[in-house]
């Protein structure tokens, strides 16, 4: 009796995980075997295991241009943010300025700000200019919010990055564009990587912001939010287990190569 | 804009009023030096004393406040880092951990577009010199420090500077590894003929290795030598104590017999030889190095300089020699190395012993010096 | 000793390039402008429309100073307001309840795992939020597996729902900010220096004293970062409310997003965002002063 009681209180931290990572992946094992029911337009009871919605993903109405039309803010959005963010890094990692606690407040403070706020602020500055809200006003907003995920993002590698590593390669000849090209690039450029993925995860997922900046075009999350009511189709279900599988494949990927080259031999 | 002076400037390292300030801290003040071409060379002192700054400064990593630097007769006080005929072997080695080791020596003979196989050769043949032919595909990670420290000093040599800087570079290595390395290090330069500007804190390192040592405090150098003009003839307390260790006893220089001093410490009269005193009054710290002092219990014939008075206080067993702490009259302990080579008494502890040594190995420095300066 | 400190500040600025070249506000330049057009211009205008009043047909509003706009909205939604701040603090609570004692399993007992398991918290964060809370929904719902089970065993009565009450809006609000919370507990614990809780063992400390002495202040800066990016998105969130709650529960974010696209309120709705982002500064610089935050970004 001792020895189980022993056992239990020195695993009982892994027990504790083991169980919260279960209750985490509760609704994502759901989504996933949902995604295989044959439950019609709702999908809210099992009613038997299917393909079909694999096989034709588009087979709802409006899912595959709501997925398309995030996708494509997406992509917009983390390209313009990431490099307005990583700019803006590297001028907080690496050099002393006047105004530079300003600047590190300004871009807190998106982050501080609810996003019903963030989204407020611009319909009205947008109704307020006479702009007609849609594609453009929506990656507009996204680029805003995503830029100071990018920077904290990017700035934590810019920062951890050996400064005598750049005097070893300007010491060996390097000019200073030599130096970023071969050097400092290529070290953060994981930091830049990871940041890029961070604000298109952002970008994609956000409901809240893009309702507000949106108008009548559709996004794949109000496309779910919108059919909540009458029952989301399985569809969804199939496009948010790819896109759960994908990044769950690239973060593979990243952590492979990040030991590779850590290896000792 | 200066011209690149990477593969012209030849010649010694002449060092001008150098100084360099942060705020108000005077980091390195006023340093006048020069560096014989093809000479090992060490700046030597405690950590602070600006030995690494100066470092800095001459590879171009830092910005001298004031004073020049020249390498023969080309001045290359306003030259970037890249523009200048120096390479430094880092503290921490700095290797590129994104690159291979073959691609770290190349970097530099890359960026002065050499070609490719020309690239190959000198590579191939400075790894041959660090023995480390095997290692070229491999990343700086999966390397030991060893390996990786001596992938550093052929990162730099593989460019064949007029210069190449060493900040510190065996202080991450265990004790064996780093006397291994400080003998091949001494090798490479006898090898290549390169000069070699070595920064450490470490007094033995710096007087194995080097021809010429500029002992540093306070941003300024204390004394300029050989190993044994340092050792012999420290000129001041931080030097006699910072170079192995020195017993400095405060007196008076009472007269002189010919070549000799003679010197009252608190009642011993002792003889010191005059070239060997840098005393400017009456006022005289004799300095007696530990391993000179001839050690016995009282009663024995003594022999030389003698003091008498003293009493074993503690005692320390070091394998190859035995260490005496000796409590004298006047309140002070001496400390005495004795080689444990031949029969000698067993002294104890409390034991009332006779110090003597030959007069030609006392040395004398002006009495106003702080007799506790560099002490560790 | 005094060399000591200055030769380690000075060590800093070996790292920083001096301010002599303009080169880093050609580099904040860009980001900083758009954020100026697009963040703080636009915040400013919503102060500007929250003083307005309606005039002549829906939609349009005149500039009149009205002030009094901010107590008319704030005693129409003062039941909001209030619940807002409770979800999002409670919902903090239970995150924080959670994730710890899951960050510091990874950080300190996951051995090689470690990787995989960061992974696996991180990757609810891959799937659609909204998904996810629809799921929950489901799960929880009429016809799902939980309240048929906990009615076959009696523990609630046939009438009683798990969704559609303030219980299942906290819980939602909880499971989709855990990654928010855990991530930055994970990154402060695995900085500690796993020597110092052992040199606490070796000086009479047991486990439990251990960790309030030393795991828990060393992981301060986490608990400050992680309870942040839980509590100020919690609080300005609406869909947790309008999935998983009744109208008894709604926050102030359903209300905001009611008086802008129903009720075409434009000023009320201002007034509403601007007081919340006022209230969440006010809030989030009181907590930052007392746990003394430094630097956060």
């Amino acid at each position: 009796m001792r020895s189980v009681k022993r056992w239990f209180s020195k695993n009982l931290i892994r027990i504790y995980a083991f169980l919260a990572f279960t209750y985490i992946f509760i609704p994502i094992i759901y989504t996933i075997i949902f995604s295989f029911n044959d439950g019609g337009k709702s999908n809210l009871a099992w009613k038997g295991f299917t393909l079909k919605n694999w096989a034709n993903p588009c087979g709802a109405p409006e899912i595959c241009t709501a997925l398309g039309n995030s996708l494509k803010i997406g992509l917009t959005s983390t390209i313009f943010a990431t490099i307005l963010g990583t700019l803006i890094a590297f001028a907080l990692g690496r050099y002393q300025f006047k105004g530079r606690s300003s600047t590190n407040l300004l871009i807190f403070l998106p982050m501080a700000t609810p996003e019903i706020v963030l989204g407020a602020s611009l319909l009205t500055m947008f109704i307020g200019l006479g702009i007609d809200t849609g594609f453009v006003t929506t990656i507009i907003a996204h680029i805003m919010f995503c830029i100071s995920f990018v920077v904290v993002t990017v700035k934590a590698r810019v920062a951890s990055l050996d400064p005598r590593l750049e005097q070893a390669a300007m010491d060996l000849y390097a000019n200073e564009w030599q130096t970023f090209r071969r050097v400092t690039l290529p070290l953060v450029a994981p930091g830049i990587a990871a940041a890029a993925l961070l604000a298109f995860s952002l970008s994609f997922d956000d409901y809240i912001i893009t309702n507000f900046t949106i108008g009548t075009e559709i996004t794949f999350p109000k496309f779910v939010f919108t059919s909540a009511i009458r029952g989301v189709p399985a569809q969804a279900n199939v496009i948010g287990a790819s896109m759960f599988f994908i990044a769950l494949a690239i973060v593979i990927v990243g952590q492979v190569l990040a030991s590779k080259r850590k290896s000792k031999v | 804009m200066a011209q690149d002076a990477s593969t012209s400037a030849r010649g010694d390292l002449i060092l001008r009023n150098l100084t360099k300030t942060f705020g108000d801290f005077v980091a390195v003040d006023d340093l006048t030096l020069t560096i014989a071409k093809g000479s090992f060379f060490a700046l030597l002192g405690p950590s602070g004393c600006g030995k690494t700054t100066t470092l800095r400064m001459i590879a171009g990593l830092e910005e001298p406040t004031s004073g020049s630097i020249h390498v023969g007769t080309t001045e290359i006080t306003d030259m970037k880092p890249y523009q200048r005929p120096v390479n430094t072997v880092f503290q921490n080695y700095a290797l590129f951990p994104h690159l291979s080791i073959y691609e770290n020596i190349a970097f530099g003979l890359r960026r002065r577009g050499i070609s490719n196989d020309l690239i190959k050769e000198q590579v191939d043949k400075v790894l041959n010199l660090v023995e480390l032919p095997q290692l070229a595909q491999r990343k700086p990670a999966q390397l030991s420090g060893g390996q990786q420290q001596r992938i550093a000093v052929a990162r730099a040599i593989v460019n064949r500077p007029a210069l190449l800087l060493l900040d510190e570079p065996l202080g991450a290595l265990d004790l064996k590894l780093r006397r291994q390395m400080q003998i091949e290090l001494k090798w490479i330069q006898t090898e290549i003929g390169i000069t070699f500007v070595h920064v450490t804190h470490d007094q033995e390192e710096a007087m194995t290795m080097a021809d010429t040592i500029a002992v540093m405090n306070n941003g300024k150098i204390e004394q300029l030598g050989s190993p044994d003009d340092l050792y012999d003839s420290p000129k001041t307390a931080f030097v006699a104590n910072f170079l192995g260790q020195s017993n400095l006893i405060p007196g008076t220089i009472s007269g002189n017999d010919g070549d000799n001093l003679i010197v009252d410490l608190y009642g011993n009269k002792i003889a010191m030889p005059k070239r060997r005193s840098s005393a400017t009054g009456a006022s005289i710290l004799a300095g007696i190095r530990p391993e000179k002092f001839r050690i016995a219990p009282v009663g024995k014939g003594a022999t030389g300089n003698v003091l008498n008075g003293g009493v074993v206080s503690d005692i320390s067993y070091i394998g190859v020699s035995t260490q005496y702490q000796v409590e004298m009259p006047w309140g002070k302990e001496l400390m005495v190395f004795e080689q444990n080579d031949d029969d000698s008494d067993f002294l104890k502890k409390g034991e009332p012993v006779v110090l003597s040594w030959e007069p030609m190995f006392t040395f004398g420095l002006d009495g106003s010096q702080d007799a506790s300066a560099g002490a560790h | 000793m005094a060399f000591l400190h200055v030769q380690k500040t000075t060590n800093k600025f070996k790292s920083l390039k001096n301010n002599r070249s303009l080169i880093p506000y050609l580099l904040l330049a860009p980001g900083l402008i758009w954020l100026s057009i697009f963040f703080i211009f636009p915040i400013l205008q919503l102060g500007a429309t929250s003083t307005k009043t309606p005039a002549g047909e829906i939609g349009f509003f005149e500039q009149t100073y009205r002030f009094q706009n901010y107590i008319d909205a704030f005693l129409a939604s003062r039941e909001q307001f209030y619940r807002s701040f409770l979800y999002a603090t409670l919902a903090t609570i239970l995150a924080l309840a959670i994730a710890y004692p899951l960050a510091y399993a990874i950080a300190f007992k996951s051995g090689r795992y470690k990787n995989i398991l960061l992974v696996m918290v991180i990757a609810p964060f891959f799937t659609s939020f909204l998904l996810r809370t629809i799921a929950w929904k489901q799960i929880l719902g009429e016809e799902g597996p939980v309240v048929s089970v906990l009615r076959a065993i009696s523990i609630i009565g046939d009438t009683t729902t798990i969704t559609a009450t303030p219980f299942a809006v906290v819980t939602g609000l909880t499971y989709n900010f855990l990654p928010f919370m855990t991530l930055p507990l994970y990154a402060s614990l695995e900085r500690i220096d796993p020597r110092t809780m052992e040199a606490a063992g070796d000086l009479y400390a047991n486990g439990l004293t251990t960790f309030r002495k030393v795991t828990l202040p060393l992981s301060m800066p986490g608990v400050v970062a992680g309870t942040l990016l839980t509590f100020i998105p919690a609080s300005g969130d609406y869909i947790n409310a309008a999935i998983l709650g009744d109208p008894k529960s709604k926050m102030l974010g359903n209300v905001i997003d009611a008086y802008y696209f129903r009720i075409v309120d434009y000023p009320t709705a201002a007034a509403l965002s601007f007081m919340l982002m006022v209230a969440i500064l006010i809030l989030v610089t009181l907590y930052i002063r007392r746990t003394g935050a430094e630097e956060l970004v």
